[in-house]
């Protein structure tokens, strides 16, 4: 299984061939290097800003709180559909952390975790979302940046 | 290149390999996931708000309108014993376009065809207020839709649909209604999808609203494209949910949060 090797991912631009009002092409997405279970290097050669990862991971439209939880006492409404946020960095490396947002359902295929930076393979996708990834290479880069700090 | 087809294939093996259906001991109405403040809402006709259509319903139910200057009532009488039950089987299969419709679509048809009236827009105050009264006399008997063997292949093609992930998200209904049902989504319970109280009042809402609506409210949570009111996906998707909570007593008008 390619899984499991190294290999250059190169995501379909499906939304830049779909002409969107306004002219404005749909985001493209970068290619990234997939390691094993990893994505070792940033998606956008820099590292990411931990405070503005915690505000994303706290924000509803992010999705990430709907269904996970963590160290975020401020917030009255967690999901628990999935792992507590607590320790991600004790439980995964970077790269690990990188490719389970970028696209969990590449390590299990029956998961209900999202592929947060892809915009092939999906049915029916809303107007307002077509051809988006629901995270940018950047905000993924900031999220995966907080996690790392979340050691217990 | 990664191969798309593949994994795509593999997704939607593994939802409907995943999705297990819920075993009749375990069904559970979206009443019993609620706070006792909102089941006592429910339960009390003076304090659900949902009542209020249902009375509406009832004066509608005895108007003249329409070029045939007819009510409901001139045909069908005291609805009391003329529609006990009704609600409790749809939707049912309409022989005059061969496919299903819901109670909704039914009570328009009849405003188009016998009342010879324009019919009502979807979530308009009318239509729910009507569709509430008819359903009000199927309370606490149990849900029977889907016994017509002609609905066969619909109900086939709305559990398909349950079962097909969509959206930005990339979700099934069953990923989150057959498999997660005992968890939170953010703090709110998901509960298992059985539509045993529609129409119903939600407190979100602060009205009453179609199951209609609530489908096209969780199609676009998974950020997919809402199918129209009155579109047949959503149609068949109801009756699938309506055939899969068969023998569950009716309860609307409901009130959830």
């Amino acid at each position: 299984m390619a899984r499991f090797g190294f290999r250059i991912s190169a995501p379909i631009l499906a939304g830049a061939l779909l002409a969107l009002p306004g002219g404005t092409a749909a985001q493209e997405l970068r290619s990234y290097a997939v390691v094993g279970d990893a994505i070792p290097f940033s998606l956008t050669g820099a590292a990411g800003d931990a405070a503005r990862g915690r505000a994303l991971v706290v924000e509803r439209s992010s999705t990430c709180i709907l269904c996970h939880s963590g160290p975020f006492p401020e917030q009255k409404f967690q999901g628990d559909l999935a792992p507590d946020l607590s320790g991600s960095s004790s439980r995964a490396s970077e790269g690990q952390l990188r490719l389970r947002l970028v696209d969990a359902p590449r390590l299990n295929a029956a998961t209900i975790m999202p592929s947060y930076y892809r915009v092939d393979g999906l049915n029916r996708v809303g107007t307002l979302w077509r051809g988006k990834p629901i995270l940018s290479a950047e905000q993924i880069e900031d999220i995966v940046a907080y996690l790392m700090t979340l050691r217990e | 290149m990664r191969p798309f087809g593949a994994i795509a294939a593999a997704l939607l093996t593994a939802s409907a390999v995943c999705a297990a259906e819920i075993p009749q001991a375990d069904r559970r109405s979206g009443y019993s996931f609620m706070k006792a403040d909102t089941k006592a809402m429910q339960d009390e006709d003076t304090a659900n708000p949902g009542m209020l259509w249902v009375l509406d319903g009832e004066a509608l139910w005895r108007r003249k309108l329409g070029a045939s200057n007819k009510a409901c009532a001139d045909c069908h009488g005291d609805a009391r014993t003329s529609m006990k039950g009704i609600a409790a089987r749809y939707p049912a299969f309409d022989k005059a376009t061969g496919r299903p419709v819901d109670l909704e679509q039914r009570i328009n048809s009849c405003r188009s065809n016998h009342q010879q009236a324009t019919p009502m827009p979807f979530e308009s105050r009318e239509l729910l207020a009507l569709t509430a009264f008819v359903s009000r006399q199927s309370q606490g008997m149990p849900i029977e839709t889907g016994a017509d063997p002609q609905l066969a292949p619909f109900i086939a093609r709305g559990g398909e649909r349950y079962m097909q992930r969509q959206g930005q998200l990339n979700l099934a209904c069953a990923n989150c209604h057959d498999d997660n049902w005992d968890k939170k989504l953010a703090g709110s319970a998901i509960t298992q999808g059985h539509p045993t109280g529609y129409p119903l009042y939600r407190l979100e809402w602060q009205s009453l609203g179609s199951l209609q609506r609530r489908l096209r409210a969780c199609i676009t949570g998974i950020r997919a494209q809402a199918y129209d009111y009155g579109a047949p996906e959503l149609v068949e998707l109801e009756l699938y949910l309506m055939s899969r909570a068969r023998g569950m007593a009716m309860e609307a008008p409901g009130v959830r949060p």
